[in-house]
């Protein structure tokens, strides 16, 4: 493997991880409130869809794309669709309090089932003779890089150029999983959500807001999460819509929260980490072709190790928080 | 000046009165202790004054004018701060952080400021608290440090302390108490509940006594002594008519010696435990919940594994000795001796609520089967005699037991522990909560037993049962052996002192 195998890695590496980042950002919010949200992997894919079918639309109604509005419009469906989905989440789950688990399962199922619904109404509608449509005009605008990187001196390095080449969703994952990181440890507000999580009673002693708390964090998580999905459509897949394509990479998102020890700065590490290992079989030399299905199954590989060795971490600050997937009922004394 | 008062206040449960016309008063620089036994509406009128419950009839006033408490925050507003007995923390936040939780304040949070203030109030007072240490490394009388604190922070001026002492050591104790001091020093009005008469009278001003939801009254601690007050907490003698036989053909079943044991928390909750358990008669355990009643009998039936002494079984079937101390559970239930206790959820310990009676009758005997399938006609057969003989009122047999009441669910545990002809027979609390005919109904169960021969070990919370039911009371204090007495020549009072007296000597009388 030479060194412009390697940044080529990197950038990959980078474009995968970065829908990944947004999903982990998400759950860790939701989780910091005490509910598991494993809807996340279908909110993200529901994300993915509402961005494309959005794109789709505005795309297929005007001559000219307009370069905000090709950023606006897909955004706006994906914070709609993620949000509304995350509602119905938070409904069953904080006001009904439905069992976490099954919810959150029950939702990814009807997410991916939703979104292949209208992916799969789109492709026909526009009879296409390929299994995907594209919205690469949209795509374009995602994957602009910032205007001043064409003014880059030419000597500087490549990876610094790598590192700057994304448009601006990669760079808005990082500001948000550092503030994220800021609220949670120095704010009010971030001590509040980390008590409900923890211990939901005391923090209703306290008088704490706790289903508002609840509600809350995991409607913004739900967005950010979702968010994500959109970026995997529209920066990773250069605005190429296929059903299952996404797949069940919400998954590794729930896995780097755990890796991450619920802490976002360190989910950027998990995510690029994670990134790497979904799209390395791409770039290896001389393996056999009988190998890469070994090699494509490394991520998932990596999940189980990670859980085994967070498991093995006795460190209390390092525990899930301590009332998560339980609902709270104030008369359960 | 009167920091509060509190007139005629009334609170009721159903049918039940948890507090009927009670009235006290706590001045400024003032500390009143509430005296009463469990279940005389101690906590129930507490937490009408924080806001939790509110009174059906009645009045508040703090610093002499009427208000109404309707939640927590209420009751901060008005100075008022609880320490409950349940301390609610987060483990994984500092002292700090759970101080200032929930506090809504315009300016930016400031961890270093209010770790200062926590200092400073600790400081005026005489508290010992690591700001920046997390709770979950605390002792217990550091997380109760922040508890108090918590309140303090809050500007609270009232404060009630439930129970504070039952947690503590009493080098703790006397630390807790120079603190309290303080406290009232600077002109805080506090009011303590417990049910420890030394505590009553080294701390206190005045002393309010409880007794079954009724005010019996109010006398200041400089003018009284432990024994009135005791006659205060507990009553007159109340005649039960509980037909008791003599105990006959009297064996020693049950030896215990030197037993001890620790909690999870490097505690020692029982300690240097001796005594014998004889057929043919009733021994009744006396003391405060929480004295290590439920570890004693968790221990003899193998729950817990005892750190030191000896638990001695004399088998009737085969004449021989065996010692329970390492033995399963399992084992020593085929020894036949069987635990029946109703916890205070009722469900937690022997039945499962989602099943019905039979299938809850067939949780101790599902092992005897020979084939792979279960024979349910024997189980049904007893539901159908404990359904019928403890007249448990139930739509049928298949009726999942958490759908009965609490009393028929009492007596299908009762019921189903007796069926099995138990040598000794332990039942703690099996009328918790029954009306008075249910509860003869177990009484005459447990007499019946006595005359079959077993040994029966009977934990219960109303003295008057206990001197009319049982043949020998076991007082049991802070998990030491306080007294063990005559049932028949034996007083209220009597008990009563031996129940909350602290450093009591070991085996006094026999």
């Amino acid at each position: 493997m030479n060194v412009a195998t390697l940044l080529i890695i990197i950038r990959r590496a980078i474009l995968m991880g970065t829908p990944l980042l947004f999903g982990a950002i998400g759950e860790i919010i939701t989780e910091k409130s005490g509910n598991l949200n494993l809807g996340i992997p279908g909110i993200m894919y529901i994300g993915a869809i509402s961005g494309a079918v959005g794109g789709f639309v505005y795309k297929s109604s005007v001559v000219y794309v307009d370069p905000f509005l090709a950023v606006f419009i897909p955004m706006m469906c994906t914070i709609l669709g993620s949000l509304i989905v995350s509602l119905i989440y938070c409904f069953l789950t904080i006001t009904l309090r439905a069992n976490q688990n099954v919810t959150g399962l029950a939702i990814t199922t009807f997410g991916i089932g939703c979104g292949n619904l209208f992916g799969g109404s789109i492709i026909k509608i526009i009879k296409s003779n390929v299994p995907f449509f594209a919205v690469g005009d949209i795509a374009k605008e995602y994957n602009k890089p910032f205007p001043f990187v064409e003014y880059l001196p030419e000597k500087t390095p490549e990876l610094i150029k790598i590192l700057l080449s994304y448009g601006f969703m990669v760079y808005l994952a990082l500001a948000l999983a550092i503030i994220t990181t800021l609220i949670i440890k120095k704010t009010r507000i971030g001590l509040n959500l980390r008590a409900v999580g923890e211990n939901p009673a005391t923090a209703d002693a306290a008088g704490i807001n706790v289903s508002m708390y609840k509600y809350v964090a995991t409607c913004v998580g739900g967005v950010i999460a979702g968010l994500g999905g959109l970026y995997y459509i529209l920066g990773n897949s250069n605005g190429i819509w296929a059903n299952g394509a996404f797949g069940d990479k919400g998954w590794l998102a729930i896995a780097i929260v755990i890796f991450a020890t619920w802490k976002p700065v360190y989910a950027i590490l998990g995510s690029y980490f994670f990134g790497a290992l979904c799209i390395l079989y791409n770039y290896l030399d001389n393996i056999p072709i009988t190998f890469i299905p070994l090699l494509k199954m490394l991520p998932y590989v990596a999940t189980i190790l990670v859980l085994i060795i967070v498991s093995l971490r006795k460190k209390r600050e390092n525990q899930p928080p301590a009332s998560l997937g339980l609902s709270y009922f104030r008369e359960e004394r | 000046m009167n920091a509060l008062e509190i007139k005629n206040v009334t609170k009721r449960f159903g049918r039940i009165v948890a507090n009927n016309n009670i009235n006290l008063t706590v001045n400024s620089g003032e500390i009143l202790a509430i005296l009463g036994e469990n279940g005389s509406g101690k906590t129930t009128l507490m937490n009408m004054i924080s806001g939790i419950y509110h009174p059906d009839a009645g009045e508040i006033f703090v610093n002499e004018k009427p208000v109404v408490i309707n939640s927590p925050k209420d009751a901060f507003a008005l100075g008022i701060g609880m320490i409950h007995q349940h301390f609610k923390l987060v483990d994984v936040f500092t002292a700090t952080e759970n101080i200032v939780l929930g506090i809504e304040d315009k300016k930016r949070l400031n961890m270093k400021a209010a770790s200062k203030a926590v200092l400073e109030i600790s400081g005026k007072y005489g508290f010992e608290i690591a700001p920046q240490k997390k709770i979950y490394q605390m002792s217990v009388s550091e997380k109760q440090t922040v508890e108090i604190i918590k309140v303090l922070y809050r500007g609270a001026d009232i404060l009630i302390l439930d129970e504070p002492t039952a947690v503590l050591t009493p080098q703790e104790t006397q630390k807790l108490f120079a603190v309290l001091r303080n406290m009232k020093e600077d002109g805080k009005s506090i009011i303590i509940i417990t049910h420890k008469l030394n505590e009553v009278m080294s701390i206190s001003d005045k002393v309010a006594v409880l007794r079954k939801g009724e005010y019996i009254g109010t006398v200041n601690t400089a003018e009284t002594n432990e024994s009135e007050l005791t006659e205060m907490m507990v009553g007159k003698k109340i005649s039960l008519n509980i037909d008791r036989t003599d105990p006959h053909d009297q064996k020693e079943r049950l030896v215990i010696s030197g037993l001890d044991l620790y909690n999870k928390n490097g505690i020692k909750v029982l300690d240097d435990i001796s005594f014998a358990a004889c057929s043919g008669e009733i021994l009744g355990i006396a003391g405060i919940a929480g004295s290590g009643q439920r570890e004693l009998l968790e221990s003899i039936a193998g729950l817990r594994h005892i750190s030191g002494g000896e638990i001695i079984y004399n088998d009737p079937k085969t004449e021989e000795t065996v010692s329970l101390k390492d033995m399963s559970p399992m084992k020593i239930r085929e020894l036949g001796v069987r635990l029946s206790f109703v916890p205070e959820d009722r469900l937690g310990m022997g039945l499962v609520g989602n099943m019905d009676i039979i299938d809850n009758m067939m949780l101790r005997s599902y092992r005897k089967g020979k084939s792979i399938f279960l024979n349910r006609k024997p189980p049904r057969e007893l539901a159908d005699t404990v359904i019928r003989d403890l007249e448990v009122v139930t739509p049928s047999p298949q009726t999942p037991v958490r759908k009965l009441s609490g009393g028929n669910v009492q007596k299908v545990l009762v019921g189903r522990e007796i069926s099995a002809a138990p040598t000794v027979l332990m039942a703690a609390y099996p009328v918790r909560g029954l009306d008075i005919n249910s509860s003869y109904t177990i009484y005459n169960l447990l007499n019946k037993q006595k005359e079959n021969g077993a040994a029966v070990i009977f934990v219960g919370e109303d003295l008057d049962v206990l001197i009319e039911l049982c043949d020998r009371i076991l007082v049991v204090n802070s998990g030491k052996i306080t007294g063990i007495l005559d049932a028949r020549n034996t007083t209220k009072e009597e008990i009563g002192l031996l129940m909350t007296k602290t450093g009591g000597a070991d085996n006094e009388e026999e």
